[in-house]
């Protein structure tokens, strides 16, 4: 497949996003069992507000993928069958639920629902969290399932599709958050910066599963099929056109062997252990520039890993476009 | 239930891309507007076709065989593209089993076009909307054209009648038979897309011809001599009667 950048922008911002508002809720989490101290100030409204940015930059980004942007409310429409359609319904829900989380935060109305001594404590922001949890985890199984629903495409077509961009998405959003958590809340980076690591080290679990998946798959159509002639000598002598079409433009990556093997290297060096190296280290000497680091490392490992993800699928209608 | 489609006889095409050129006038000159072509007499000539007719080499030579192979939507019974679409643009017609894009639905997402086994489906650079093959739906229902033209524009330009039209669904219709008593079969049979349209293989036509069958043993010239000749002084009954 040729991998589009706004899908690629798409997919990672707002997986940030989502993992960046999961850490929250996760501190909040911790705090109303007594586990942790809950941040002061402004903490839950600005990091609330940074993930619904992210969020709105992949809204933003998505739109540039779309040959009519000015008709895409109509893309709600078809929920029942479509996983597209389904994100289409989960972003936006997601983000008022981000807002709202936020914004209850910001002017500090957290009003007890069930009583003075009912735990947890500050209800309301708890209940609005929730549910935006349930719906950060609805959109990651959503923006998994868009590519891995498509059976013929074998290489997306598993389950390790939507668990990989869940733990990168979170992954990435608990690397921000320490990060941002070093310059706003400095007692809670280590709480975040371990849970950084563990899920950069999930996530590297399972997207090496599904890398050795792939190596080994074995592609069920081939040319006997595709033109329905049972030889093992098939040549294609012309495709019908010769500058090229949608086909030639849309399905391949137009880059050699090579190259898209040395991505593959680029993000697992950049995704993985650089990034919990810089962790591991911004956590020992205390240098939110250093956790700043790792995450903008880790996000343009992320953009690779993306373009992978695109480049490495085998569309079975490139079988009927092999040669001018 | 009516599910149209075409049925394609490699065995008899030629590759001379009539279809194509037919399907591509046709189809750009209707309703919903010219199909893209860009630099048509530049460099890299480029544009969105229905229709291709592609070429194979099979075997080793020098026992190679040439395929000819036309190449459209299938109107899969079971169409993969349908239901990934968000905007319920992309449409399977319960009447006829023609699956059809609304153009004003349409988004422009792809998402249908990376759905698609075959790559049937080609965007439309300018108008920004899907398209693929209609099997000229806006022609084989027009009453105001004579019976026989109401068929796809490219089944009525192929010279060699490689191009059946009909309704797969009655055993009885053309396309039906054809598919049942030459061995018609479906492309990617693997993907459970169960497409409409079917192709005809190619196929050895050979007649086995016995020595005995070229010189008759019981030529009845040799058997029995000349044959018998009219005795010119016979008189006939023009001879009597003509006076």
């Amino acid at each position: 497949m040729h991998p589009a950048f706004s899908v690629i922008f798409l997919t990672t911002l707002i997986g940030a996003g989502q993992g960046l508002f999961l850490a929250l809720m996760t501190v909040q989490a911790y705090a109303d069992i007594g586990a942790l101290a809950l941040p002061e100030g402004s903490y839950f409204g600005t990091n609330s507000m940074i993930a619904l940015a992210l969020l709105v930059a992949g809204l933003i980004a998505s739109f540039f993928h779309l040959g009519h942007p000015e008709r895409a409310w109509r893309s709600a429409a078809m929920w029942r069958t479509s996983w597209l359609s389904r994100e289409v319904i989960a972003l936006p829900i997601f983000m008022g639920l981000v807002f709202v989380y936020g914004l209850l935060h910001y002017l500090g109305y957290n009003p007890n629902l069930f009583g003075e001594n009912a735990p947890p404590q500050g209800e309301l922001t708890y209940l609005v969290g929730l549910l935006g949890v349930v719906a950060a985890f609805a959109l990651f199984i959503c923006t998994g399932m868009i590519y891995g629903c498509l059976k013929f495409l074998q290489e997306w077509n598993t389950p390790l599709t939507p668990i990989n961009y869940t733990l990168f998405g979170i992954a990435s959003g608990f690397t921000l958050a320490t990060a941002l958590t070093a310059w706003m809340a400095p007692t809670l980076v280590n709480f975040y910066g371990g849970w950084a690591i563990a899920f950069t080290v999930l996530a590297f679990i399972t997207r090496s599963a599904s890398l050795i998946r792939n190596q080994r798959i074995k592609h069920r159509s081939t040319l006997a099929t595709a033109i329905g002639v049972r030889h093992a000598q098939i040549q294609q002598k012309a495709q019908g056109a010769m500058g090229g079409s949608f086909n030639t433009r849309e399905f391949f990556h137009g880059k050699t062997a090579a190259f898209l093997k040395s991505i593959k290297w680029v993000f697992l060096v950049l995704v993985f252990p650089v990034p919990v190296l810089l962790l591991a280290l911004g956590l020992q000497n205390n240098s939110a520039t250093l956790l700043g680091l790792a995450f903008a490392i880790q996000y343009v490992g992320l953009l690779a890993e993306r373009w992978f993800f695109f480049a490495q699928a085998k569309h079975p209608q490139n079988l009927y476009y092999q040669t001018i | 239930m009516t599910q149209l489609a075409l049925v394609i006889d490699l065995n008899v095409c030629v590759g001379c891309h009539a279809c194509v050129t037919n399907c591509k006038q046709w189809n750009t000159s209707g309703e919903a507007g010219p199909l893209v072509d860009e630099n048509p007499y530049g460099k890299d000539p480029t544009g969105t076709f229905f229709n291709r007719v592609q070429t194979f080499e099979v075997g080793e030579f020098p026992h190679t065989e040439t395929v000819h192979f036309p190449k459209s939507c299938l109107h899969c019974e079971d169409p993969p593209c349908v239901p990934v679409c968000p905007t319920g643009a992309s449409y399977k017609r319960e009447e006829d089993g023609i699956v059809l894009v609304d153009y004003d639905k349409c988004i422009g997402c792809k998402y249908c076009a990376w759905a698609c086994p075959y790559g049937a489906r080609e965007i439309d650079e300018k108008q920004k909307v899907m398209k693929k093959c209609t099997l000229c739906v806006d022609r084989i229902y027009d009453e105001s054209l004579p019976e026989p033209e109401r068929k796809p524009a490219c089944v009525l330009a192929c010279p060699t009648s490689a191009r059946l039209f009909g309704d797969v669904h009655d055993p009885e219709s053309e396309v039906s038979i054809a598919i049942r008593e030459q061995g018609g079969y479906p492309l990617m049979p693997e993907w459970g897309t169960q497409p409409s349209n079917h192709y005809l293989p190619r196929r050895k036509t050979k007649m086995k011809i016995h020595k005995d069958e070229l010189v008759r043993v019981d030529n009845p010239l040799k058997k029995d001599g000349h044959l018998p000749k009219v005795d010119e002084n016979e008189s006939f009954l023009e001879d009597s009667a003509s006076w």
